[in-house]
Order: structure tokens, then C-alpha cells, then sequence
């Protein structure tokens, strides 16, 4: 629907005076057009529908219900029980609260900010620097079965290349980093943070190239420093890639799955939201209503940042 | 690293979901749009002797197995003149999607284990009778078999293959050379224990990073403090966690905490194996699929069995022995030709075809030649057939979401600080049994 207006737009700043018979005659659409509109905006609204808003509501009415899977006759009401086992019954919840928010910050304080710090530097004219940006962006494309070996492999117990350098190695003072449940987490959150910087430093270097480098000439002659010219120019410039970072840092922490999965299925002190999730919604251990009122918390929390951005995006449009 | 190494066992059932990217929304999705999926069957059905063809579904995707199974259609296309359609499926996935699959197009014949789940599909009729085969084959099966094959109303709807036992395995030089004799009772086993602490080993190669291997001490932990008839009602949640019956079997364990791996929550069993086969411990509680683990002929010669030593009641009576073997789909019940595949599969000669490939299990049937047998394996299958009560484990026993998701976490706590919360797994049995 869009399509059409914005070349509308287009005609209007580019002829700067508008004929008015030109105007009426394109607010009239034909038939044809009518149709043509009608499809574009059916198809995304169907697409919507069905993968979005059906399943979502269906998800909220079984998670007040009992169901064995089997039969959808088999569904009954089961009032506010499923939740009453997320809030209060299972011992996995609470931590695994504990366990996002640990994850949202140790991603803000350090993954996001190391991200920040790698684009800088690979945006100054340093030889290799296509070299190091496919470095550091190689483990968002990895894997996750590859992923796991990497870990595997610097944290095992017995072999690996952490207790090698600690020189813990083969001692019974070497650490189990993935079976020790006060660090394992860390472990983790390490994991996640090697991946993560590398997202975030691509997106910042493309912010980077867009900030207009006439700004830096002119903070270089108003005699700001490096540090100043990035603090107080540069990063203000990049105000709508910062939007974007944080939503995606967010989102990761909330949808945070693949390395503890890889790592022990994400129990043992790296339970997560999302993994309670697929324990109760996927495979034999299927109880849908619990999964379902799982699914919801998830949901709902998920909806604060995109509400917060949302409202943002919106409001900045109106203005 | 997910376990996947052994594909044959239940436990190894958590497949991997490619990433939580599909978001929570299509994950919500997943069991609505199952569950629409309904459809017409496939595969052709006849009856009356020769000539009739069968699909088979089989989780046997692993090689050797593969084969095996193989082999078993051969000898029965071979003696029946049917045609067998075999359509293998991934292990794991097989293993998740069985509610689907049995709802949807099932094939004729599919494999399967007994146990709870085998109980609740045949409650909720998705799998076919089987009584009418059992009158031919039920004298070829022990008691405990028989009863492992039955519903809850009372009817056959499974057909064993094979079983394994769990118990505990020791390497027999190294037991000598130290004087070391096998325990008759927990107290033999405790002082056991603490003799080879004394000696700097540890005594038991415990292993949960999985978290399924804890299931097995506590099955049989139970079965000998309150008998197996009470490990059956706990499994069904007809007899309560927040009892002291309960409480009797976590305190006779606490004794062996301090003499298992200290590093035990993270361990796989292939480590813990390794370490029985180095002489780093001292035995090892777990099925007898460890010997997978020996490639090294001289360790795998000399590796023992002992069953679980007796506690309280009945003695050594129960073995924990998971039984694998064929159901037929209710489509499957009105074919002759499947019936009689079904009723292969319960003679010797079909499980010997089967068994020339995959030597890694005991025969359940009663008539199957086992001369080809090791003394070893000879020991196990004798440990079966002399038990009154087979068991599967607990989480083919029990609701799976009540094993995978409340009490094997659970118990992981309960090895690395010593205490159990009895009382919340009880709220969260009663939650989720009242869901099926």
C-alpha cells in the first residue's frame, strides 16, 4: 500500500508546485488497482494471522487449560493452575528469571560495549582490518553443533585449553566449567558474549560509516580530542543504531537458548526461560498447558522492550 | 556436547531444537498445528497367511541396529511370504513425535518399549490389542515379562525383543588383586565403599551430567526399601512423593554420597566408564550397555556384574531391565500379516535374527538359542530370567515430564548438596498427572 504514496511523494518534492488535476486523478484508483492493494494487504495480513496471532491467543487459551495433545475435544479449563506451577511450584522458574537478567546485563555491561569497542577500532584505517571484522563476525554464522566443540574444547574438565593455560590441567583442582553450577553460567555467559560482540561490531561499524565525517573535521577544529569527538559527537550522531542495539540487546538475553543447550540441554545452573519452554512444548516431556503459561510469561515479558520501542519509533514518526 | 552417542536408550530423547529463533510465539504454535494434522493411512493390508504386506516403523536409526532390524524382516518375509515396507525414522524425533504419528498415518508395526507411555497409548486406544498373538506366544515369556507387555485393562499390546539389566560392573582382576568381594547388602556395600576410599579410588563412578543415570540407584533404591509394587504406584502417582517411604530411600542414599565421583554432576557415563576401565573406580551402577564403552579387548574380558545389593524387602527380587520391542498401530490391529510379524518377533528364530546383528542386548524369548552366549552375557540374561519383577527405568515408568523435568533435576540436587524438597515434587506430581 505504501508503494504507491511514497511515489507520490517522490513527484510532489521533486515538481515542487503540484497540478491539481494530477493529484485528484491519482486519489481515484481504478478497479484494478483496488484488487492489487487488496492482495498486497490480504497476504501479509493472512501471514500474520496464521503465524502470528493465531497460534499467540491459541497459546494463551491452552495455557489456562489441560490437554493431553491427543483429542481437541480432550481440552478442558484448568483455571490459573498452569501458572500456579510456574509461580510457585517449579524450582527451575525463579532461577531461570535470575538466570535471563544475569544474562541481559553481563550482555549491556560487557558484550555490547566490547562491540562497540572492536568496530572503533576496526573502523580506523588499520592494515587487516577486513581480516579482523570476518574474525570477529565468524561465530554469528558458526553453527551451533560447532559452537558446542569450540566450548567443548577450551572448557573441558580434563583437556581443555583454559585448565591447560591455569595449569589446572589433570589435577583434581581443575575446574569443571560446564558442570560446576557456580560457574558454569559464567562459562556461558562468556560463550555468548564472543558471538555477541561480533553482531553488535558490524552493526556499529556500519553506524560508523554513516555518521558524516564533516562532523569530525568540525570537532577536530573546535580542538575536541579523540575521546571527546566520539563521546560527544560521534556516538550522539549514531542515535538511531544505538535504538537498535539495545532492542537487539534485549532480545538476545530473552531469547538466549542455543549455547546452553549445547551445553547441558540447560539445566544444572544454566536454567533460562526459553528452555523451560521447549522442556515443556517439545518432545515426550509435552505438557501443553504448562508449557503454553510458560510461553506467556516469556510473551509478555518480551513485550516490554518491543512496547517501550514501539512507542519510541512511533513517537519520533508524529513528531 | 549433547549425548547422543547412545540413540538407543530413552534417555538420549532430547532432540535438539535448531535454536530458540522461531521465537516463543512459533514455538506456541507447534502443538495447535500438530494437532490439526490428522490423515488417511497409507500401506496396503490382508490377511490369512503369505502374501499380505506390512509397514513397519522403526526408531532404529542407528547403524547396527539398523541392520539388525533388517535382518529380522528378511527371516520374516522369508517364512511368511508377506511383504514388509520398513520406514526408519531418527531415533530421538521418532521417539518426540510418537503422539503425532500415531494420531496421523502410522505404519502397521512400529517399535517401541514398554512402560508407561506403552500403557497410555493403549488407555487412550492408539495402539491395537494384541491379546490374540500373546495366546500363541505366552508361554514362550517369564511372568515379569508378560506383565511388562500389559495395559491397564489387562491386555497384551506389545511384544518384547530385547532387555538389558542394570546392576553394578567392576573389573574382576582389579577386585582381586585387592581382595575386594562382591556385596551381598547395602552394609557390604558401604563398608565396600569406604574400604576403597581408604585406598585413594573412587569407589563409584557415578555420572549425572545427563541426568538420567541417577534414575537408576533410585529405582533400585526403592524397589528394595518398599518393594516393587510401590516403584510402579510412585511411577503412576498413585502413592505420594511426601511420604516417608520416600524419605526412607533419599536418606539410605545420602550414605553414599560421600563415596561417589566428586565431579559427578559434571560427567557423562562414557567418562564415568572410562575411569571403572582405567581402575580409577571401583564399580559402576548403570545398564549393561557400558560394555559399548570397552573397545580394548582385555578390559572388556574382564569386566563383572553384580545386581543391586539387597536392602530391605524382597531381597534381590526386581531387576531394572528396560525392555524394547514392537507394538502394532490400531490400523496395524486389522492386519493379519502384522499380527503375524508380532508374533515372530515373540519366537526364538525372530529374535535370533535379530540378535546375530546386535549382540549388545539378552533375548527375551524363552525358546531363542542363546549357546552363542559369553559367560558374560550369560550372567545377565540369568539375572533376568530368574527375577519375579522386571522394571523399566523411571522415566519409561513414569509420566516423561515428571522424570525429565521434576525429578531428575531434582535428584541432581540432591547428589551435590544432600537434600531433597519431597514436598514440592509431590505439588508438581499432582500438577502434572492431573494433565494427562
Amino acid at each position: 500500500m505504501s508503494a504507491p504514496l511514497v511515489a507520490l511523494g517522490d513527484t510532489e518534492a521533486g515538481s515542487g508546485v503540484r497540478p491539481p488535476a494530477r493529484r485528484r486523478r491519482l486519489r481515484q484508483l481504478t478497479t484494478r488497482d483496488r484488487v492489487v492493494l487488496g492482495v498486497m494487504i490480504a497476504i501479509p495480513t493472512l501471514i500474520q494471522a496464521v503465524f502470528v496471532w493465531i497460534p499467540t491467543l491459541a497459546s494463551i487459551g491452552l495455557s489456562f487449560a489441560k490437554w493431553d495433545g491427543l483429542a481437541l475435544s480432550s481440552i478442558q479449563g484448568n483455571g490459573i493452575t498452569n501458572y500456579r506451577f510456574v509461580f510457585a511450584e517449579s524450582p527451575q522458574f525463579w532461577p531461570a528469571v535470575l538466570h535471563n537478567v544475569a544474562w541481559l546485563a553481563f550482555l549491556a555491561v560487557i558484550g555490547t560495549p566490547l562491540g562497540l569497542l572492536l568496530a572503533v577500532l576496526l573502523d580506523q584505517k588499520i592494515r587487516g582490518t577486513r581480516i579482523y571484522q570476518t574474525i570477529f563476525f565468524m561465530p554469528v554464522m558458526l553453527s551451533l553443533a560447532l559452537i558446542g566443540i569450540i566450548w567443548e574444547l577450551v572448557y573441558s574438565q580434563d583437556n581443555g585449553l583454559l585448565n591447560y593455560l591455569l595449569g589446572t590441567s589433570g589435577t583434581s583442582r581443575a575446574v569443571d566449567w560446564f558442570g560446576n553450577s557456580s560457574v558454569n553460567l559464567w562459562a556461558a555467559l562468556v560463550a555468548a558474549t564472543w558471538r555477541h560482540a561480533g553482531y553488535i561490531m558490524i552493526l556499529y561499524l556500519a553506524g560508523l560509516k554513516g555518521v558524516d565525517p564533516s562532523l569530525r573535521e568540525a570537532a577536530s577544529l573546535d580542538g575536541a580530542g579523540a575521546r571527546q569527538t566520539f563521546f560527544r559527537v560521534v556516538f550522539p550522531a549514531m542515535a538511531p543504531t544505538n535504538v537498535i542495539i539495545v532492542v537487539i540487546t534485549v532480545i538476545e538475553s530473552l531469547r538466549a537458548f542455543d549455547i546452553v543447550y549445547v551445553i547441558n540441554h540447560g539445566t544444572n545452573g544454566l536454567e533460562l526461560l526459553s528452555v523451560l519452554v521447549v522442556q515443556y512444548l517439545v518432545g515426550e516431556t509435552q505438557v501443553i498447558g504448562i508449557g503454553s503459561a510458560f510461553a506467556v510469561v516469556l510473551l509478555v515479558i518480551s513485550l516490554v522492550p518491543i512496547v517501550l520501542y514501539l512507542s519510541r519509533t512511533f513517537s519520533t514518526k508524529e513528531r | 556436547m549433547a549425548d547422543t552417542s547412545s540413540g538407543r536408550f530413552i534417555m538420549d530423547r532430547r532432540s535438539i531444537v535448531k535454536g530458540l529463533g522461531l521465537g516463543a510465539v512459533g514455538l506456541m504454535s507447534a502443538p495447535v498445528l500438530a494437532a490439526c494434522s490428522t490423515g488417511g493411512s497409507g500401506g496396503g493390508s490382508s490377511s490369512g497367511g503369505g502374501g499380505g504386506s506390512v509397514t513397519f516403523g522403526s526408531n532404529a536409526s542407528d547403524p547396527v541396529p539398523k541392520k539388525a532390524y533388517a535382518a529380522f524382516v528378511t527371516a520374516f518375509q522369508k517364512k511368511s511370504k508377506d511383504t514388509v515396507k520398513v520406514n526408519t525414522s531418527d531415533h530421538n524425533s521418532f521417539q518426540d513425535k510418537i503422539s503425532n504419528y500415531l494420531q496421523g498415518s502410522p505404519d502397521d508395526a512400529f517399535t517401541w518399549f514398554a512402560g508407561y507411555r506403552m500403557r497410555y497409548y493403549a488407555k487412550k486406544g492408539l495402539v491395537a490389542d494384541i491379546s490374540d498373538v500373546w495366546s500363541k506366544i505366552g508361554s514362550n515369556f517369564s511372568d515379569g515379562l508378560k506383565k511388562a507387555s500389559t495395559g491397564d485393562d489387562g491386555k497384551q499390546y506389545f511384544v518384547p525383543n530385547y532387555n538389558y539389566p542394570w546392576g553394578f560392573f567392576y573389573r574382576k582382576s582389579f577386585w582381586q588383586q585387592n581382595g575386594w568381594a562382591v556385596p551381598g547388602t547395602f552394609d557390604e556395600l558401604v563398608t565396600l565403599a569406604k574400604k576403597m576410599k581408604a585406598k585413594g579410588i573412587i569407589p563409584i563412578a557415578f555420572t549425572d551430567k545427563d541426568q538420567w543415570p541417577a534414575c537408576g540407584t533410585f529405582d533400585y533404591l526403592n524397589m528394595r526399601i518398599n518393594g516393587y509394587q510401590f516403584h510402579v504406584d510412585l511411577c503412576a502417582h498413585k502413592e505420594g512423593w511426601d511420604t516417608p517411604k520416600v524419605q526412607e530411600v533419599f536418606t539410605t542414599w545420602k550414605e553414599l554420597l560421600p563415596y561417589y565421583d566428586p565431579s559427578a554432576a559434571g560427567l557423562t557415563w562414557q567418562e564415568g566408564a572410562t575411569k571403572l576401565g582405567k581402575k580409577q573406580a571401583g564399580m559402576m551402577l548403570l545398564g549393561s550397555f557400558i560394555t559399548q564403552q570397552f573397545t580394548d579387548a582385555a578390559v572388556l574380558n574382564d569386566i563383572d556384574f553384580f545386581p543391586f545389593p539387597s536392602v530391605k524387602v524382597e531381597g534381590t527380587d526386581a531387576v531394572e531391565a528396560p525392555i524394547d520391542g514392537l507394538m502394532l498401530s490400531k490400523k496395524g490391529g486389522q492386519n493379519q500379516a502384522a499380527k503375524d510379524m508380532l508374533a515372530f518377533m515373540g519366537s526364538g528364530a525372530g529374535q535370533e535374527a535379530y540378535y546375530a546383528v546386535d549382540k549388545s542386548n539378552i533375548m527375551t524369548a524363552k525358546d531363542a538359542d542363546t549357546s552363542g552366549y559369553s559367560a558374560f552375557t550369560k550372567k545377565l540374561s540369568d539375572v533376568i530370567a530368574g527375577a519375579k519383577n522386571i522394571s523399566q527405568f523411571f522415566d519409561r515408568d513414569a509420566l516423561p515430564a515428571m522424570a525429565s523435568n521434576v525429578l531428575e533435576p531434582a535428584m541432581l540436587n540432591f547428589i551435590k548438596g544432600g537434600a531433597v524438597n519431597l514436598k514440592n515434587i509431590e505439588s508438581q506430581a499432582k500438577t502434572l498427572y492431573a494433565q494427562q
